[in-house]
């Protein structure tokens, strides 16, 4: 079994955004980054699937030289190897496209990553991986066996959970219960340091999204409570001040 | 969605999340390297899952959670500096002294069983032990198979310890072993105990006693308002027949044991700086939700004098702790210096502890904050491994070369 674990180098969850240049750049100064939560998920499956059945584990990262300390988490929490594509992941194609090349050199079965990333949250980059390779891709997987060359796996959809039954090799987007995440242990972390982490260049694509400014949400403005009485006030706040309809 | 939020149930759950950041005013993770960080970050998240959600019931029910020894031996938290051929993490000091503070940032009960395990069983193993001990030992402390303690202090000697009257005869096949040890962490649990007993000649020696061995019984003590999470007992011998390969040849006399307490005050002296900061961040994070007069209460001149000395006296003991650490790589640490440290780190976490305590008024008595249980657990902490006053008497020694206590 050959995995490819993608993940994201993303704000930690508590953190607080903020945006330079015009509102054009996340300001990153003093933030945290940790494993995308989500491909957290991934990768600990990823673990337990080799556990289980052998093979070995490539973790890959698209980002620059800072996201390394990331990458070595990976490969402390069981990844064998690790690739950094060396470039600013610009938008979720040129991600995509950037992991659909590694793919193509590594005859891989299993290609996960998260349902989404938590910084700019896109959900994009499987449906896009699965496209580019010309595979099937499933998301949200919240659970996912292998016997022999057919991925058992279940999926969250609307009102219900779809279980599928899929020939490797798939990408699939990972997210909670697939596995518990993993908390890497000393021996982990002492052999991260011995193993490779591969820089490569870009393999060149455009960039096809432009980011013209951010926006924070507008601030949660204070509850007001209307009288049970009071309808006509309620219906007039909602329209004129909350403008909801 | 929180990184931290992924605990298992248990029944002695608090409902109380665990947000810990630790203080870092003067950049002194820039002295860290990558690695030290994951180490750090990893036994945060450790602690968060297994420990700080369930330790104010254990503590309050004075149980032991046995089963977080192979939790600990699964992550890494015993003998991180031994060599990873015994089982062990083959990290360095700093790493080593990172591992002790965040376990103690949890509980100063839980530190003390991993503390005792790594610095005061696998220790003198690993240093004085032959190569089938350490093949025999080694690799089960490490991973959490076994658990171990040190027996040095008895029911009559404390502080002074040479004066010990355990005592083992050599009987040609086997050694016989009597007397009584106290104030034991870890003995109503432990699988092995490194015993230190003087010979025929009253020369102190280190024996590893294993559980099962006819004569030695490790009754618990009760009635602690400290150290509630973590077993202690005594350990009785009463002609314990010890085999002769379980003496440990590679020193005798006093030096022995005392070189593995210089190994567990340096992990003291990490791990009470853990407690304190403990303390600070609820301080710090209550003083600016707590409204009284129309404002927080942080933003009261008395309120921030006490955070204001808090930090300070954080800041200073994570210098004096990590250039210590330093030295320890080096070898060329003194045992007066381990005693500035173990020292200074308790004294601040006890004043801390009851600052921070202060800040919360009321609310700072329940169990629904830690600095309580802090409190009383330092309180063990500031007579362990070296009472508070013992340890300016060795550094008294060592500035006048005059020895008060002999």
């Amino acid at each position: 079994m050959k995995i490819l674990v993608c993940i994201t180098h993303v704000p930690d969850t508590t953190s607080k955004i903020s945006f330079v240049d015009q509102d054009t750049v996340f300001d990153k100064t003093g933030v945290q980054f940790i494993i995308g939560p989500y491909d957290d998920y991934a990768l600990a499956r990823a673990v337990e699937l080799k556990e289980q059945l052998g093979g070995s584990i490539m973790a890959l990262n698209v980002g620059l030289a800072e996201t390394e300390p990331t990458i070595r988490k990976a490969l402390a929490i069981g990844a064998d190897e690790a690739i950094r594509i060396n470039a600013e992941p610009k938008d979720a194609f040129f991600v995509a496209h950037q992991i659909a090349q590694v793919v193509k050199g590594g005859d891989y079965d299993l290609i996960l990553m998260g349902r989404e990333s938590i910084d700019f949250n896109g959900g994009q980059v499987h449906g896009m991986v699965g496209e580019l390779l010309g595979i099937p891709s499933v998301s949200p997987v919240m659970h996912l066996d292998i016997e022999g060359n057919i991925a058992k796996l279940s999926r969250e959809i609307e009102g219900g959970k779809e279980l599928l039954e899929v020939a490797l090799p798939i990408v699939a987007g990972c997210q909670e219960p697939i596995a518990e995440w993993k908390i890497p242990n000393m021996r982990g972390i002492m052999s991260a340091r011995s193993k490779p982490l591969n820089v490569l260049d870009p393999f060149e694509d455009e960039q096809k999204t432009v980011v013209e400014n951010f926006v924070m949400p507008a601030a949660k403005s204070g509850i007001k409570m209307i009288d049970a009485d009071n309808v006509g006030e309620l219906v007039d706040l909602l329209k004129n001040e909350a403008k909801v309809f | 969605m929180s990184k931290t939020s992924s605990s298992p149930s248990h029944q002695m759950t608090s409902n109380h999340q665990d947000h810990f950041e630790s203080p870092d005013y003067y950049q002194l993770d820039d002295l860290l390297s990558e690695e030290h960080l994951m180490i750090r970050a990893s036994i945060r998240d450790f602690v968060k899952k297994e420990i700080t959600p369930f330790i104010e019931g254990w503590a309050e029910k004075n149980h032991f959670p046995s089963e977080i020894v192979s939790k600990f031996g699964m992550i890494g938290a015993f003998g991180p500096t031994v060599p990873v051929q015994y089982g062990g993490g083959g990290l360095d000091y700093i790493s080593y002294g990172l591992i002790m503070q965040e376990i103690e940032r949890g509980d100063s009960g839980m530190r003390s069983t991993a503390s005792v395990q790594g610095s005061l069983v696998m220790y003198p193993i690993y240093t004085y032990g032959s190569e089938e001990q350490k093949q025999k030992f080694l690799p089960k402390l490490a991973s959490g198979e076994m658990l171990g303690c040190f027996g040095l202090t008895e029911p009559n000697h404390g502080s002074n310890p040479s004066g010990m009257e355990t005592r083992f005869e050599d009987k040609g096949d086997h050694y016989l072993l009597n007397g009584a040890k106290m104030w034991i962490s870890n003995a109503p649990h432990a699988d092995i105990a490194v015993v230190w007993a003087k010979d025929e000649k009253g020369r102190i020696h280190g024996l590893i006693v294993e559980r099962g061995m006819e004569g030695f019984t490790t009754p618990e003590t009760h009635g602690k308002w400290s150290l509630r999470a973590s077993c202690t007992g005594e350990l009785v011998f009463s002609d314990v027949k010890v085999p002769k390969e379980n003496l440990l040849q590679g020193k005798t006399g006093l030096g022995a044991p005392m070189q593995c307490l210089d190994s567990a005050r340096y992990g003291i002296a990490w791990g009470a700086i853990g407690a304190a900061m403990d303390c600070y961040d609820a301080a710090r994070r209550y003083s600016l939700e707590r409204i009284q007069f129309g404002k927080p209460i942080g933003s009261f001149q008395l309120i921030q004098k006490k955070l204001a000395e808090m930090l300070t006296e954080i800041t200073k003991a994570q210098l004096l702790n990590w250039k210590l650490g330093l030295l320890m790589e080096q070898g060329k640490a003194t045992t007066p210096q381990i005693s500035m440290a173990k020292r200074n780190s308790v004294e601040v976490a006890l004043n801390v502890a009851r600052e921070a305590r202060q800040i919360h008024g009321g609310m700072g008595i329940t169990g629904e904050f830690p600095m309580m249980r802090h409190m009383m657990n330092l309180e063990s902490v500031v007579t362990y491994e070296g009472t508070h006053d013992i340890h300016l008497l060795i550094l008294g020694a060592d500035i006048t070369g005059i020895n008060a206590f002999s």
